[in-house]
């Protein structure tokens, strides 16, 4: 039986084996003099779960809520670039806990990623991503990572989390413009990923999308897709709970990446309806 | 290099700062049967003389496909050879699956050299004192996004990019034909490139000729995945190179001796009369000649002054193909 380092499990404790992207020269040496022939030396080590650790006879038990949460995450393709948009929101339940979280994060020149879900989970994502793009660097051959490159390694990592039964509570929006086009994709915590021109993550896809789908054209100008993002954003604050009233914009073009310092949209509330929300709805509190 | 006193294992320096069992596994490759690797601005070409062991088995197979955009020629140690082959496969399917995107060439060949820390592949062996290195050279062509690569990596665990290059038994007479034209590779077709290979083969053909069964053609390029030319794929490529391939060896040697105005009358009366009867009987001088600039180009690009080119005329190893 190969030796293999025990993973982080609840029963084992955190630290048991460094989680990194890539393996370390020292695992390596190891997997080459045990004659591990086929391990490639791209993805991080294969680790076992002791099973005689876990507490005797009950199931394994992973990840299963989410703590520090974040909201949706929005996305749009226009005519020279993408722009992504979130609040900076980072939520403990129902309490509105974290009030300046930047949930958009820049990887390199040419692509930006958004997380929502658990946050603790998307600050270890960004440092497997600022992992492989410190290797990129000091590998000095001028390659980098390119947004497509970049969402299907995000797919890979969330999927097999999931097949693990210990998922990265995220859904990530992937955002990136290279070759002269722009790429919009996401990925969700069970590992579905696709891409489009328009994504959204969460109550974004219930809230946002809708608007998205009448007034989104690929060829839009940057003016037009700020103002779509801000209408999108502000349906998002108006009926989603677990939001506030602070944005941040990403915007990646061939230039790179700019994220915003974060802004806050004016919003109505005397509407009528607003006045008793349980006019119609008799027996609501 | 005769034996010595440091040449027992590769953790052992000599004095004048020598590794020699490096030094010896770069002469394995150079047992191997010749193959050449050149590129365009557009395609990369790898071209490889066939071993059979005896006239009753088929060639020794020595070019493989790596991936889509990728593939090798080995020289060497044939088993060694598979090893690597194998290793590389692995590393490319996996970046597809992964990245899903071509792994670029120079990450590769680096992977598979050296990336100056002690887990990578060629270079452990010549750090290790229960190892050995490879003993098999390859030729790597590919194409990724910076365009056409042709790389080398050597058994002492080095990497090098090349606009040409040959390797293998009598190789010298291969990369002298190279050296001679490389300047017009560039904006050369893929025709012309898959012949120019095939001449610079010829060179290194000791005795017969090139025929489809006896050697293999490979070409990448931007919209061409790699693809491996042998048998009837190959046949149109060596009639069309054969036709010129006479003229141009003669000239290309005599031309070394006689200069080429004294030489120009020869090659009209070649080409007037019986291009085939009159390269036999420049053949002669054409060898001499091989010899003469073998010796005088013997020290380009070969490690501290082994004379392996003209001088490796020695029967082949049954491994080693």
């Amino acid at each position: 039986m190969l030796h293999r380092p025990p993973s982080h499990s609840a029963a084992i404790g955190p630290g048991a084996v460094p989680c990194l992207a890539l393996p370390t020269p020292a695992a390596l040496e190891q997997r080459q003099q045990l004659g591990a022939a086929q391990a490639p030396s791209c993805g991080a080590e294969a680790f076992t779960v002791d099973p005689a650790a876990l507490a005797g006879g009950q199931p394994r038990k992973h990840t299963q809520y989410p703590y520090v949460t974040g909201t949706s995450v929005l996305g749009i393709t226009y005519k020279d670039g993408v722009l992504l948009a979130s609040d900076t929101l980072g939520a403990y339940g129902s309490t509105k806990r974290y009030k300046s979280f930047e949930r958009l994060r820049k990887v390199n020149d040419v692509c930006a990623v958004g997380a929502s879900g658990e946050l603790s989970d998307f600050q270890y994502i960004m440092r497997l991503l600022e992992e492989l793009s410190d290797d990129d660097f000091c590998m000095d051959d001028g390659h980098h990572l390119k947004p497509h490159e970049v969402h299907s390694y995000l797919c890979r990592v969330l999927y097999n989390r999931r097949n693990k039964f210990d998922p990265l509570w995220n859904s990530i929006v992937v955002g990136g413009f290279y070759g002269g086009k722009p790429f919009l994709g996401t990925v969700g915590m069970i590992g579905t990923n696709y891409t489009d021109e328009h994504v959204a993550t969460g109550f974004g896809n219930h809230l946002a999308r809708p608007l998205m789908r009448e007034k989104h054209r690929p060829d839009m100008s940057e003016e037009e897709a700020t103002a779509l993002m801000h209408e999108c954003l502000k349906v998002c604050y108006y009926r989603d709970k677990n939001s506030i009233n602070k944005f941040q914009l990403a915007k990646v073009t061939a230039e790179g990446v700019t994220i915003s310092e974060p802004f806050a949209l004016e919003t109505d509330w005397n509407y009528k309806l607003f006045a008793n929300p349980a006019a119609n709805a008799p027996g609501t509190w | 290099m005769f034996r010595n006193q440091y040449d027992t294992d590769v953790t052992t320096w000599s004095p004048q700062g020598r590794i020699f069992q490096i030094e010896y596994a770069m002469e394995a490759v150079k047992q191997g049967s010749a193959a050449v690797g050149l590129k365009s601005k557009e395609y990369a070409v790898l071209a490889t003389l066939k071993r059979a062991p005896s006239e009753l088995s088929s060639y020794q197979r020595k070019v493989f496909k790596i991936d889509d955009h990728m593939g090798i020629a080995i020289s060497g140690l044939t088993a060694d050879g598979r090893i690597l082959c194998r290793y590389m496969r692995n590393e490319c399917l996996n970046h597809r699956y992964v990245y899903d995107s071509a792994m670029p060439l120079g990450r590769m060949v680096r992977q598979v050299a050296d990336k100056a820390q002690v887990a990578d592949k060629a270079q452990v062996g010549t750090q290790r004192s229960w190892k050995r290195p490879y003993g098999v050279g390859l030729i790597v062509a590919g194409y990724d996004e910076a365009g056409p690569h042709v790389f080398y990596n050597c058994p002492s665990g080095n990497y090098y990019d090349y606009k040409a290059f040959a390797m293998g038994a009598r190789s010298q007479a291969a990369k002298t034909y190279l050296e001679r034209q490389f300047e017009s590779f560039g904006g050369a077709s893929l025709d012309e490139l898959v012949k120019h290979a095939l001449h610079a083969l010829q060179a290194s053909l000791q005795d017969g000729e090139l025929t489809d069964k006896n050697c293999s053609v490979a070409v990448v390029g931007k919209d061409t995945t790699f693809t491996l030319l042998e048998d009837e794929a190959l046949a149109p490529y060596i009639t069309g190179a054969l036709a010129s391939a006479c003229c141009c060896f003669c000239r290309l040697f005599a031309g070394a001796l006689l200069g080429d105005e004294a030489l120009a009358p020869y090659i009209t009366a070649v080409k007037e009369e019986e291009p085939e009867a009159a390269g036999m009987e420049a053949e002669q001088p054409a060898a001499e000649a091989e010899g003469g600039a073998a010796a005088a180009a013997g020290g380009e690009g070969e490690q501290q002054g082994g004379g392996g080119g003209g001088g490796d005329e020695g029967g082949a190893a049954p491994m080693q193909e």
